[in-house]
């Protein structure tokens, strides 16, 4: 009885945070007693306790050439670019696209044909292209980042006011600040969930496009702990993808959740 | 300061039938330079049409518009529009929406701030600069709007249904200080309205479009009456009451009854 109350109504968020710990608790601890009943060996399976000590001791024994840390701030920077490009391409396209129906219709067939194909599917062409210095893995991050942020202006840029776009106009408004003054503001809540998104799939791109990397980079130390059979690296390289992901996700929340209620109000 | 003139104007939109269809046939109206026009029609007549293509928001399909002699080809700051659901921008403020126009043009910030202040003051706005629109009631919205046109000094002032949407008394308020503000700095002015009485309180002179397509019907002459009975120096109460405003109101809304059918 007690268990159906607590599905039938919507949960208290000191509920939620309870019911978020307790399959924390069973997950981890599932995987700590399977590790340690012995079962299955470590080498196949690293308890999580093994994982997390291995993650601190990566922070200050090098692998791989460098630190946990370094090689953490070498995929921040290329998914800084890879996003940074595809938000500084992608937006003021879709701007315009939204504004323009000739640049809308020359560019739209292409754009979806070539949304589909994966991220990682990129990857063999970004390293033949671009190489795998920084172009080929940005190249690859840019691919996973583009469409939401082309997308998310597009539409709101559709959804712009027509008069606004008029009376700018009539005042005298060239393209340009049309777009800057008129478009951007009244796209932006759109921009910002598309940028929320866009940031998701860049850091869920990196690691595929690390794999071209020579140098550094998480996805770089998942690939090389891999070839020496070390799963407890391997696994300190996903925590460390997961958790800097979700906290990518919650800084950018945050900053849509702050965009919406100021636009709600005016 | 510009006159207005249509020529032989006509517009028709395609339709997915494939006949298109008119909005206006055959059009030829001129304004005259510091002239008030207002235009009345029933729904259909193409009222709004006429306006926007004297702003270059549309473009005729036949004849011409122009504006101080120069064809009508886009829209320009010279043509201000004042748009029946204000249209501010939602973002910026009270001043940052006066002074857009103002920042088209180049105007330096010091001068910008005068002219924002000065309309601020003709609207009787002051203390209002750092709200946003939404915080204001429609009256208020519609008197930035008036402001942010007649800030960047356009020859030429095209009104569409402005109070439209505003309730009965503020109605009555802006169809006063619109008469206080155009005599005070006048403009060429189109004012597109469905309302009779506030056309023949506020203009010289009152065109009636017929509708099916939109055509000119007649134009009624207000300003000899108004300007022998001193309509402006009086309150539009009294005004409205006039034996002569209540003729020529009757004489104007003749011409529409007839066209008016039940499912307007």
């Amino acid at each position: 009885m007690a268990f159906m109350t607590i599905a039938d109504r919507a949960p208290h968020p000191r509920e939620l945070m309870l019911l978020s710990v307790a399959g924390a608790v069973l997950f981890f601890g599932g995987w700590q007693l399977l590790a340690m009943s012995g079962a299955v060996s470590p080498q196949t399976l690293p308890s999580p306790i093994a994982v997390i000590g291995t993650a601190w001791q990566l922070a200050f024994e090098p692998f791989a050439g460098h630190t946990l840390l370094q090689h953490i701030v070498a995929s921040l920077g290329r998914f800084a670019m890879g996003f940074g490009l595809a938000a500084a391409i992608g937006v003021p396209l879709g701007l315009a696209m939204g504004r323009f129906r000739l640049l809308d219709d020359i560019v739209s067939p292409i754009f979806e044909a070539l949304r589909f194909i994966a991220p990682l599917a990129w990857v063999p062409f970004a390293a033949l292209w671009f190489g795998t210095g920084i172009g080929g893995p940005v190249m690859v991050i840019f691919a996973g980042a583009f469409p939401p942020c082309l997308i998310n202006a597009y539409r709101g840029a559709k959804l712009v006011e027509v008069r606004l776009v008029e009376a700018a106009q009539t005042l005298g408004a060239g393209g340009f600040r049309i777009m800057a003054e008129v478009l951007l503001p009244g796209a932006l809540p759109s921009i910002v969930a598309g940028l929320r998104v866009s940031a998701g799939l860049a850091w869920q791109s990196l690691v595929g496009a690390e794999l071209i990397v020579a140098s550094a980079g998480i996805g770089y130390v998942m690939v090389q702990a891999q070839s020496n059979l070390a799963p407890a690296i391997v696994m300190a390289g996903m925590l460390s993808v997961g958790v800097i992901g979700l906290a990518i996700d919650v800084a950018l929340r945050r900053a849509e959740r702050l965009v919406k209620s100021r636009w709600g109000q005016a | 300061m510009k006159d207005i003139r249509f020529d032989n104007v006509t517009k028709s939109f395609p339709t997915r039938s494939g006949t298109p269809f008119v909005a206006i046939r055959d059009v030829s109206l001129a304004v005259a330079e510091r002239e008030f026009v207002a235009v009345v029609g029933p729904s259909g007549s193409g009222k709004t049409t006429l306006m926007r293509m004297a702003a270059g928001l549309d473009h005729p399909s036949e004849g011409s518009v122009r504006v101080g002699g120069r064809e009508v080809t886009a829209p320009g700051p010279d043509r201000a529009v004042v748009f029946q659901q204000f249209a501010l921008f939602p973002w910026k403020t009270v001043r940052e929406n006066i002074a857009f126009g103002l920042r088209c043009k180049g105007v330096p910030r010091a001068r910008q701030d005068e002219i924002v202040a000065h309309y601020l003051k003709l609207m009787s706005m002051e203390g209002t600069e750092d709200r946003f629109p939404h915080q204001l009631s429609g009256g208020m919205q519609q008197r930035v709007a008036i402001a942010r046109s007649y800030a960047i000094e356009p020859d030429v002032l095209l009104m569409d249904e402005p109070f439209g949407a505003l309730d009965a008394q503020t109605r009555t308020v802006m169809q006063e200080e619109l008469v206080r503000l155009t005599r005070k700095e006048p403009r060429t002015v189109l004012f597109i309205t469905h309302a009779v009485d506030e056309a023949v309180y506020l203009a010289d002179r009152v065109v009636v479009l017929a509708r099916d397509p939109g055509r000119l019907r007649e134009i009624i002459d207000i300003r000899p009456t108004r300007e022998a009975e001193d309509w402006d120096s009086r309150p539009i109460d009294q005004v409205m009451d006039l034996a002569s405003f209540t003729h020529l109101r009757t004489q104007v809304w003749r011409l529409l009854r007839d066209q008016i059918r039940p499912d307007d």
